[in-house]
């Protein structure tokens, strides 16, 4: 690890002035990416931001059909509060272990957007708003491929909006090294239709099954994807599974999420 | 003798209390006063040719010490081979050198470069990134066959070619071999790859070197399975410090699995840069550097053949290996596929021609050596899946097969050189039938099917040879080195006991089982009794601990030299009640005469023999001290039978091991419970291999599966709920205790039955599959399925 200087700011306004100063800054959230990362030397920030102690940041609330979460809110607390939103909740208790789920946090896993991680499904199969310390951003707009999101230097999640379905269930197929998903569907059923989101398999990141949407918005069963299926070509091809693999998975699991799907 | 603390007693382990509370000592928690850190620079390119290293700037940054190349190490010994193995045409295997850090070339990712001393590990790694390498990145050989091939690229320029040995086993019977199969009424021919794997102890390995500058006397602190191991071939054969001023020792150590039997670069680097820097010097290997630099395990690519006359009986075996070394010899790496795997290939069976032919070859990859098993999984599951894809094609049940074939007579010598001592495999697999429950397997078939599941049963048999080895025997088998073992029990004023025994415990519980055996025959109780391991300063001598060898070979020294003990103290009781030696009986720590009430307690006797003043020094010296070297007439051979039920989700691939039953004939057992822990974890990394773990190699060399992001280890929920049993004992004959060894038949016997539990899931779905090469992920299994 290089040497950095380390903040811990405790009002979001202070973290957001830090990360727009001169010094070379990068937010550090519950840090379960960017601290392996400057452990082995692939990133020498002059300082970090931590958000770990703001607490305008955390916190699980609902309100109406809207389940809120900050940004800075630790998978572990999502699992035990987002009871109105059981497949939100059952998403993430399922996130890593618990170390990971005690220190990783939305905010955190939505920015760095892995194409294997688990929020990035659920965001999007929600139609999830991503609020930021300065806007808005719908989660159709906000995953633009593997690593690569709308938000610019400095900007911070600080909560993200999930309108809360009928219906909905995530189903992970785990890869059996690291337990990111290989392949995971988050099928979410809403009264103006159903939203497929994938996780894992594409090499463009996290990415919506409209064709299953279609199907599954006229029929909300099963059935309705059998048959359909996702073109190899584009999915992820690695020593944990062909492109062909990952493609069949993806119909395997939009399946299991729909027979599974809970209000 | 109270059975809570004697043999048989399911004694919960002592070691346990400062393992589980923190107060243990490992290496990483040796500091030394003013030690410095050493940081490698490591190869990134799996063969190249180092045409410069400018160090210049690298030396000026703060706080390094000093920094080391080849070129440093060229008066000094390499790292030496322990195991000299002669070709098939009667010719000594290639061995190239194996510099402590590269010279020359670099030749696998990982190799080390530089070797950067600094006051602090940061400052090291910070002046490893200044070091500017001119390296000319050559082609890299990494698949086996393409090794071979005429005019590939040489990994090691001065050789002629990367082919380590062509070994044939035994040569005599190569003919006949090819005869009968030839003449066979059935031949079945299984093609398979028993895949590289990773050892990954918990505790990754770390080495401190100290050089006391008044004396001349070294120290190393070390992550190892043998510490005078490591005295003899880093004393003798690299940097040349005799025995009396080299100390080595390894103290708690969390878990080896043969990865911390060999001598590594590490270690000899810090020993000499110790005296070179005259500063003590400390490495600590991260994960990564482990998956780049510990040795590997198995990676063999086998072709075997198993032939049948028409009654289905076997009538001979031919088996064609590749075997890979990686880029240098790691210690004990050249017996491994030969004199660990192929006196192995009779199995349980008795098939009277087998031939054994291993090609070993060097590769631009990781150093390969013994991993839990060391040949024996190789052999035990090319056999025991030919066996069951012979079964499928003769359409005959395995489990019948494989009865009709057994070993039923003993002592019984196989056509590849041993002889079986003992054991009894149709006990063993009547036991499983009934403890598996293999009737019910119908019932639960129909249930997993309602589930829409593919359910499979699979079953194997093993046979391993531990207790390494008789000297003589493994001497002519080109063995560099001895391998009996030694104990000193030493028996305090007071009549408690410290036992100096060779072996080294890292997981496997001696401290706790050991002195079972002493307060057993000493009649004593066992918390009088402590075992000391782990230090050449502090034991007369020992070869260690690896190939399930510590209790059969080092135990058996600890019974000598308690027996010696038994018997001076029998003469010095008789001093004492004036009565003759030949009538003292030893009961329940007391000696008595026979047929009188005359008696005298175990702590009077040793207090006498430190405080003689009724004593009979004409006759026998005071103190009370014995020390005993064992060297064992023959191997051990534990055998058993596995069974395992999975699940095959047949939409996913996905395999759920549903139960396993392992039934095991270990002779005579110390501790119950100890045993089951260590078939528990055998298991565990058998079902390991089996489903999960795979160390892959890109086509340049690099490793892929270079971190637990992608190198999958099993976990607590991949494997279920084990059955073991071993009430099956065929004592051994030829050592003192009956005992057999218990440390890898859990990693040998349980990958074939995993498999082919799977093959019989697959093919009661109607899938035509007959073999899928391990580990059985679940897309290979959905490949398979659908290829």
């Amino acid at each position: 690890m290089y040497s950095f200087e380390l903040e811990r700011p405790t009002r979001l306004a202070d973290a957001v002035k830090l990360l727009s100063d001169s010094t070379e800054s990068l937010p550090l959230g519950g840090g379960q990416t960017l601290i392996p990362t400057l452990k082995q030397r692939l990133a020498s920030p002059e300082r970090l931001v931590s958000l770990a102690g703001i607490a305008e940041l955390k916190g699980v609330k609902t309100e109406g059909g809207t389940l809120t979460v900050g940004g800075g809110t630790p998978h572990a607390t999502v699992a035990a509060e987002a009871g109105a939103y059981p497949a939100l909740a059952a998403l993430a208790g399922n996130i890593g272990d618990p170390a990971v789920r005690n220190r990783g946090t939305i905010g955190g896993s939505l920015a760095n957007n892995d194409p294997s991680a688990c929020y990035p499904a659920a965001a999007l199969a929600s139609g999830a708003t991503l609020v930021t310390d300065r806007r808005e951003i719908a989660a159709d707009d906000f995953f633009q491929g593997m690593f690569s999101t709308a938000l610019d230097e400095g900007e911070i999640i600080t909560a993200v909006r999930f309108p809360i379905p009928e219906a909905a269930n995530y189903q992970k197929f785990e890869q059996p090294a690291s337990r990111f998903a290989l392949v995971g569907v988050f099928v979410a059923k809403y009264p103006d239709g159903v939203r497929v989101a994938v996780t894992g398999a594409s090499e463009e990141g996290v990415f919506r099954w409209s064709e299953a949407e279609t199907a599954l918005s006229a029929d909300f069963r099963a059935e309705a994807v059998q048959g359909l299926s996702v073109p190899a070509e584009g999915m992820i091809g690695d020593l944990h599974g062909s492109k062909a693999y990952r493609a069949h998975l993806v119909g395997v699991m939009t399946k299991r999420a729909v027979a599974a799907a809970k209000g | 003798m109270p059975k809570d603390g004697g043999i048989g007693a399911s004694t919960k382990r002592r070691e346990d209390v400062r393992f589980l509370t923190g107060a243990g000592n490992y290496t990483d928690d040796i500091n030394v006063r003013g030690q410095a850190y050493v940081h490698f620079l490591r190869s990134d390119v799996a063969h190249g040719r180092i045409n410069g290293i400018d160090t210049g700037a690298a030396e000026a940054m703060p706080g390094v010490v000093r920094i080391f190349t080849g070129a440093d190490f060229e008066g000094v010994g390499g790292l030496p081979c322990g195991w000299l193995v002669t070709d098939r045409f009667g010719q000594p295997m290639q061995e190239p050198p194996h510099p402590v850090l590269a010279q020359g070339k670099v030749r696998h990712v990982g190799d080390p470069i530089c070797a950067v001393v600094a006051d602090t590990l940061e400052q090291a790694r910070d002046a490893a990134e200044a070091i500017v390498l001119d390296i000319e990145e050559l082609p890299a050989v990494v698949d086996m066959k393409a090794a071979l091939a005429e005019g590939a690229t040489k990994v090691h320029d001065d050789l002629k070619s990367n082919l380590c040995y062509d070994w044939g086993f035994v040569e005599e019977n190569r003919e006949a071999v090819d005869k009968a199969i030839k003449e066979a009424a059935h031949v079945t021919t299984l093609e398979l790859v028993n895949q590289r794997l990773v050892a990954n102890p918990m505790e990754p390995r770390v080495a401190v070197g100290e050089y006391n500058r008044g004396t001349g006397d070294h120290t190393l602190y070390t992550t190892s399975q043998n510490p005078h191991v490591i005295r003899l071939l880093m004393g003798a054969f690299v940097l040349g410090i005799p025995e009396h001023k080299l100390r080595v020792v390894a103290p708690d150590v969390g878990g080896g699995f043969g990865s911390k039997i060999f001598h590594y670069a590490e270690e000899a680097f810090c020993t000499f840069a110790a005296k070179a820097c005259n500063r003590p010097v400390k490495w600590t290997a991260s994960r990564s550097e482990a998956f780049l630099s510990d040795a590997q395990g198995r990676d063999h690519v086998t072709k075997i053949e198993l032939a049948l006359d028409k009654d289905n009986n076997f009538t001979a075996i031919r088996t064609d290996t590749l075997a890979n070394m990686g880029a240098y010899l790691s210690t004990f790496s050249t017996s491994v596929p030969t004199w660990l795997h192929g006196v192995l290939m009779a199995g349980n069976y008795k098939t009277p021609l087998i031939y054994v032919n291993v090609r070993a070859v060097f590769t631009n990859t990781v150093p390969v050596d013994a991993y839990r098993g060391a040949g024996r999984p190789e052999a035990t599951f090319q056999l025991e899946r030919v066996i069951d894809k012979a079964a499928r094609e003769l359409g005959v049940d395995p489990i019948a097969l494989r009865r009709q074939n057994f070993i039923t007579e003993f002592p019984y010598a196989t056509p590849v050189a041993v002889e079986y001592d003992t054991g009894d495999y149709v006990a063993t697999m009547d036991k499983l039938e009934e403890v598996a429950d293999l009737t019910g397997f119908a019932a639960r078939r129909k249930a997993s099917e309602a589930k829409g599941m593919l359910r499979g049963l699979g079953v194997n048999c093993y046979i391993e040879a531990c207790g390494i080895a008789p000297s003589n025997l493994v001497g002519q088998l080109g063995a560099r080195a001895g391998l009996y073992d030694a104990a000193t029990v030493r028996v305090n004023a007071t009549g408690s006991i410290s036992v100096m025994v060779g072996a080294h415990s890292h997981g496997q519980g001696h401290e706790t089982t050991f002195p079972q055996v002493v307060a057993e025959m000493l009649g004593i109780d066992a918390s009088q009794v402590e075992i000391v391991h782990g230090d050449t300063s502090k034991i007369p001598f020992g070869m260690g601990t690896y190939g399930s060898r510590s209790l059969a070979v080092c135990g058996s020294a600890m019974v000598r030299a308690t027996e010696k003990i038994i018997n001076k103290a029998k003469k010095i009781a008789a001093h004492l009640m004036e009565a003759s030696e030949a009538d003292i009986e030893l009961k329940d720590g007391a000696f008595s005469v026979a047929g009188t009430d005359k008696s005298v307690a175990w702590g009077d006797v040793t207090l006498a023999a430190y405080v003689p003043h009724n004593y009979p020094l004409e006759d026998i010296e005071p103190g009370l001290e014995e020390t005993a070297f064992y060297d064992p007439a023959n191997f051990t051979y534990p055998s058993g039978a596995y069974a395992c039920e999975v699940e095959v989700d047949p939409e996913t691939g996905k395999v759920t091991i549903e139960s396993f039953t392992a039934v095991d004939d270990f002779g005579n057992i110390i501790n119950p419970m100890i045993v089951d822990g260590q078939v528990h974890g055998g298991i565990a990394q058998g079902i390991g291999q089996a489903l999960l773990e795979h160390c892959v190699y890109d086509d340049n060399g690099q490793l892929q599966s270079a971190s637990y992001m992608d190198y999958a280890m099993p976990r607590a929920d991949d494997v279920p709920f084990y059955a073991v049993d071993h009430s099956c004992k065929t004592p051994c004959t030829h050592n003192p205790l009956g005992v057999k060894g218990c440390g890898e038949a859990g990693a040998i016997g349980s990958p074939p039955s995993v498999v082919n539990a799977v093959i019989d899931a697959l093919q009661s779905g109607g899938k035509n599959v007959t073999h899928i090469d391990m580990p059985l992920s679940p897309s290979r299994v959905w490949a398979a399925m659908n290829g």
